[in-house]
């Protein structure tokens, strides 16, 4: 049962990197944004399990910051993606120019609850 | 090809008058949404209405003067004696900042009007807007001519009339504004998928945190709806896009409002949203590892996933359970915790029970406030399901979690309103272009050739047969519908469009020219009892700005405009450091219109300090003066409805008085002041009742105005008639002695009963006092 479940994985695994080498350059530079700013959300939840939240509007507004980066970048992804057929019409610039308007207010919110 | 342009041309230019009339509706919609909220200053004045409006007026007012900053920063000294209150911390801005802006910028152009006006006319141009953004939201769900409907039965919806008439300077007034356009954004980026409006959507969210505390209807809403797309298995990259960014976005804009703050992520009404996000995430996830594997490898992905994923899914829950068990509220604010269960309010918080809003509503009352819409809406949702999109779902969920809502509380009855109006907008459009299109498809045939086409008539006989039988049928398996004659009537209507459509593509069907005539002769009739209804009610039932009040009897009209004369008596007669107790429903209109402190007031922060005041309206004289005394109260204002027949007075109020002020301190008992369970002031009245405060402050002289002390208001003789007042002395009361203001008597230097000044006191007060002997401890003393 491992054995055939350890077998799958790996199937699985290679599948999975076949798979998602075929991803267009662009993307995958989303991706690593994305894997960037969830790994940096961790790292602060992590320090303020060590170190406590005292500073909570600062503690908030890190992990918000990245969290909502990671969720941006995760909507721009889904919208220049080629093989989503719901975003035929859109073109990639209009995609970007409202993923850094979408930063802009973000980051203008995060600045003044940063405290 | 040349005559192909010039059809395509005119299709350009019909569409282009379309809109250009469309456009022209929407003004007039706009125009008839504000010009219907103006009877309460045509018949009234141009005045700010009610009790919460006068303190978001005072508000106002000091933003104006003093600026943003100061503010943000406002402590009010002259509310809550001895506390004060933080009023930029504690008051939800939206409206106050809304009204102050559309001052400042009237004075930049050189407008100069005053603070009140702006404040007044706020409610009627902010339900011009709502009427707007009803026509974008239902645009959006089932397009234009639904759009149009809805925007013109929202513009003149009573229930909505009756929270933004001109002078309801409240909090809902720009609220339900906020909601229907957060709701139209949420379902145009639904349907876009574009992040442009997505970020707007968060933006016009923080508008409705700023506005009212009802903004937890939203932020559970939508991570409802998602949640039921997902589990439909509807889930898209849109509903993503439309979903994450308004989380994250809006639970930081949320907490920029200081009386939201850190609730914004502290509070269970908030949870949802958050799990929701993650599992959105989660099945984001799945979706986009799907799309890029083979099926075969899926499912071994999926075998291995969920073995995984159920262990770690319980452990989050666990923790989450755990966090939330550790408060002792379980993490709900008791107005939401009344929400969801319709009896904690009356059990545990007796101040949200007391306030006649939070009631839950009566069956009439959904007639007045939605009329006809009320019949309507099942039609709606059924036009909703045909064909069921992800906007029409949300509006579906919209509806039936509000009908809940507005069963709970009476106030709630303005979340409904869009949502039935909405509904029924939609349910009247589809039934016009049924009715409409069968007469346009059938009226050419029938000047072309009069003698009849006897087998197309036939054939759509049979076809309008097989519908009719069809429509029984279904509205037969439907019982659950309420069994109005009307509302059968629309439903088989409605049930007839509905069956058209999945046909229509075969062949467009119509009704006979003579039924579809008269079903529109009738909804045009439905259409004008509505309207007269809702110019009744604003013009009479929802108008009364309740500070001036007005009746008519048999020698004509009479103002009682007793409020503004006590109010205004105490401006001018007392000094500005003066306190004023009342019970709390006059504390705003004291600060604001008498510029008095007082000791409570509608902002019902601290229950011990209103529970004092209630213990105080119920003891005996001597240790109401004394709680008064020690709060270094001047004044006692009490409104008394007895003279002319007032209903909402203190008298009426007077147990909850009890109620409150018995929850904190528990020598006041609720049983003393009433007989056998009844609550009465003739005669029979309990002894503890008759020489309670607020029976002596309400009733004292009483018995001078016509010999016998008639009560107009409890139709009944007052118990007890001829006493004199020991603590306290009357320094004015109203020309219909609606309110009456009493002074505390200062701290006597001699031995009580010898005074000169107090002749009646030596009569009256031992036998007080005796009495005072039996009474359990009180903390006062």
């Amino acid at each position: 049962m491992t054995k055939s479940n350890a077998s799958d994985a790996q199937a699985l695994i290679r599948s999975l990197r076949s798979a998602y080498a075929a991803t267009p350059t662009n993307l995958k530079i989303i991706d690593l944004y994305v894997v960037f700013a969830i790994a940096t959300a961790i790292i602060q939840v992590g320090y303020m399990g060590i170190v406590g939240s005292f500073p909570f509007n600062s503690f908030l507004s890190g992990v918000l910051s990245c969290v909502g980066t990671a969720v941006l970048a995760v909507c721009l992804r889904i919208q220049v993606n080629k093989e989503n057929k719901e975003f035929k019409d859109l073109p990639p610039e209009r995609a970007f120019a409202d993923f850094v308007l979408c930063n802009l207010v973000l980051h203008l919110v995060i600045m003044n609850f940063l405290g | 090809m040349a005559a192909s342009s010039e059809t395509k041309g005119e299709g350009t230019l019909r569409k282009a008058f379309g809109g250009v009339l469309g456009f022209f509706i929407l003004l007039l919609i706009g125009a008839l949404a504000f010009s219907i909220r103006l009877f309460s200053v045509i018949k009234y004045e141009s005045v700010i209405h009610e009790f919460d409006p006068y303190f978001n007026y005072r508000v106002t007012q000091f933003l104006t003067k003093n600026g943003i900053y100061d503010f943000w920063n406002w402590f009010d000294d002259r509310t809550w004696y001895p506390l004060g209150r933080v009023i930029g911390g504690t008051v939800y801005p939206g409206l106050t900042l809304t009204a102050g802006s559309i001052w400042w910028l009237l004075n930049n152009l050189n407008i100069p009007l005053s603070v009140e006006t702006v404040c007044v006319f706020t409610a009627p141009i902010f339900s011009a807007n709502a009427s707007w953004a009803t026509y974008l939201l239902t645009k959006e769900v089932k397009g234009t001519g639904a759009g149009l409907t809805a925007a013109a039965l929202l513009a003149m919806v009573p229930s909505y009339i009756s929270r933004s008439v001109a002078g309801s300077y409240d909090n809902e007034a720009v609220a339900i504004f906020a909601l229907i356009f957060t709701f139209y954004l949420y379902t145009k980026t639904l349907n876009t998928g574009s992040l442009f409006y997505a970020t707007l959507n968060a933006l016009s969210y923080f508008y409705m945190v700023c506005s009212w505390g009802g903004y937890t209807f939203i932020i559970n809403l939508i991570p409802m709806h998602v949640l039921l797309c997902i589990v439909t298995g509807r889930y898209s990259p849109r509903l993503y896009i439309a979903y994450a960014p308004l989380v994250v976005l809006g639970t930081l804009l949320a907490s920029l409002v200081p009386v939201v703050g850190f609730n914004a992520v502290m509070t269970s009404e908030h949870f949802a949203s958050f799990l929701v996000f993650i599992i959105i995430h989660v099945v984001a996830l799945v979706y986009y590892i799907k799309g890029i594997l083979s099926p075969k490898m899926f499912k071994v992905a999926v075998t291995l996933v969920v073995t995984i994923g159920i262990a770690v899914c319980c452990a989050v829950l666990a923790i989450l359970i755990a966090l939330v068990a550790s408060s002792p509220t379980k993490g709900w604010s008791g107005r939401s915790l009344s929400l969801l269960d319709p009896t904690y309010a009356s059990k545990y918080i007796p101040i949200i029970a007391s306030v006649s809003e939070h009631q839950p509503p009566t069956w009439p009352s959904y007639f007045m406030d939605i009329n006809v819409l009320a019949f309507l809406v099942p039609a709606g949702i059924v036009a909703c399901f045909l064909p069921l999109s992800d906007a029409s779902s949300f509006m579906v969920l919209y509806i039936t979690t509000s009908v809940y809502f507005s069963g709970v509380m009476v106030r709630l009855m303005l979340v409904l309103a869009p949502a039935a109006c909405i509904m029924s907008g939609i349910a009247l459009s589809e039934a016009f272009d049924v009715f409409t299109r069968s007469i346009k498809l059938q009226l050419p045939k029938l000047f072309e050739s009069p003698p009849g086409s006897g087998d197309i008539d036939s054939a759509q006989d049979e076809v309008v047969k097989v519908d009719n039988k069809a429509a029984t049928d279904k509205s037969e398996t439907a019982p659950k519908e309420r069994p109005s004659k009307k509302n059968r009537k629309k439903e088989k209507e409605i049930v007839e469009t509905t069956i058209k459509r999945p046909l229509k593509a075969k062949r467009l069907l119509v009704l006979p020219l003579e039924a579809s005539a008269v079903a529109i002769l009738l909804l045009i009739i439905l259409g004008a009892f509505y309207v007269v209804h809702c110019v009744w009610a604003a013009a009479e039932a929802y108008s009364a700005p309740s500070i001036v009040l007005t009746s008519h009897s048999h020698d004509g009209l009479h103002v009682f405009d007793d409020f503004r004369e006590a109010y205004a008596w105490l401006r001018h007669n007392t000094d500005v450091d003066d306190k004023v107790a009342s019970w709390w429903d006059y504390g705003y209109q004291t600060t604001a219109m008498a510029n008095r402190t007082v000791i409570v007031d509608n902002n019902t922060w601290n229950n011990t300090h209103i529970a004092t005041v209630g213990t105080a309206m119920s003891s005996t004289e001597k240790p109401a003066w004394e709680i008064f005394n020690s709060l270094d109260v001047k004044y006692v204002l009490v409104v008394f409805g007895g003279l002319v027949g007032y209903p909402s007075d203190d008298i009426n109020k007077f147990l909850w008085m009890v109620r409150i002020g018995g929850g904190v301190f528990p020598h006041i008992r609720e049983p003393d002041y009433l007989r056998d369970g009844q609550y009465r002031i003739d005669a029979q009245a309990t002894p503890t009742m008759l020489n309670c405060l607020m029976y002596k402050l309400s009733y004292y002289r009483f018995v001078e105005t016509d010999g016998k002390g008639f009560d107009r208001v409890r139709r009944t003789e007052i118990g007890k008639k001829h006493f004199k007042l020991t603590h306290f002395e009357e320094v004015f009361t109203t020309h219909h002695w609606m309110v009456r203001i009493y002074k505390l008597k200062p701290p006597k230097n001699r031995i009580r009963g010898k005074s000169k000044k107090s002749k009646s006191n030596s009569k009256t007060s031992p036998s007080n006092l005796k009495r005072h002997g039996n009474l359990k401890k009180n903390p006062w003393q």
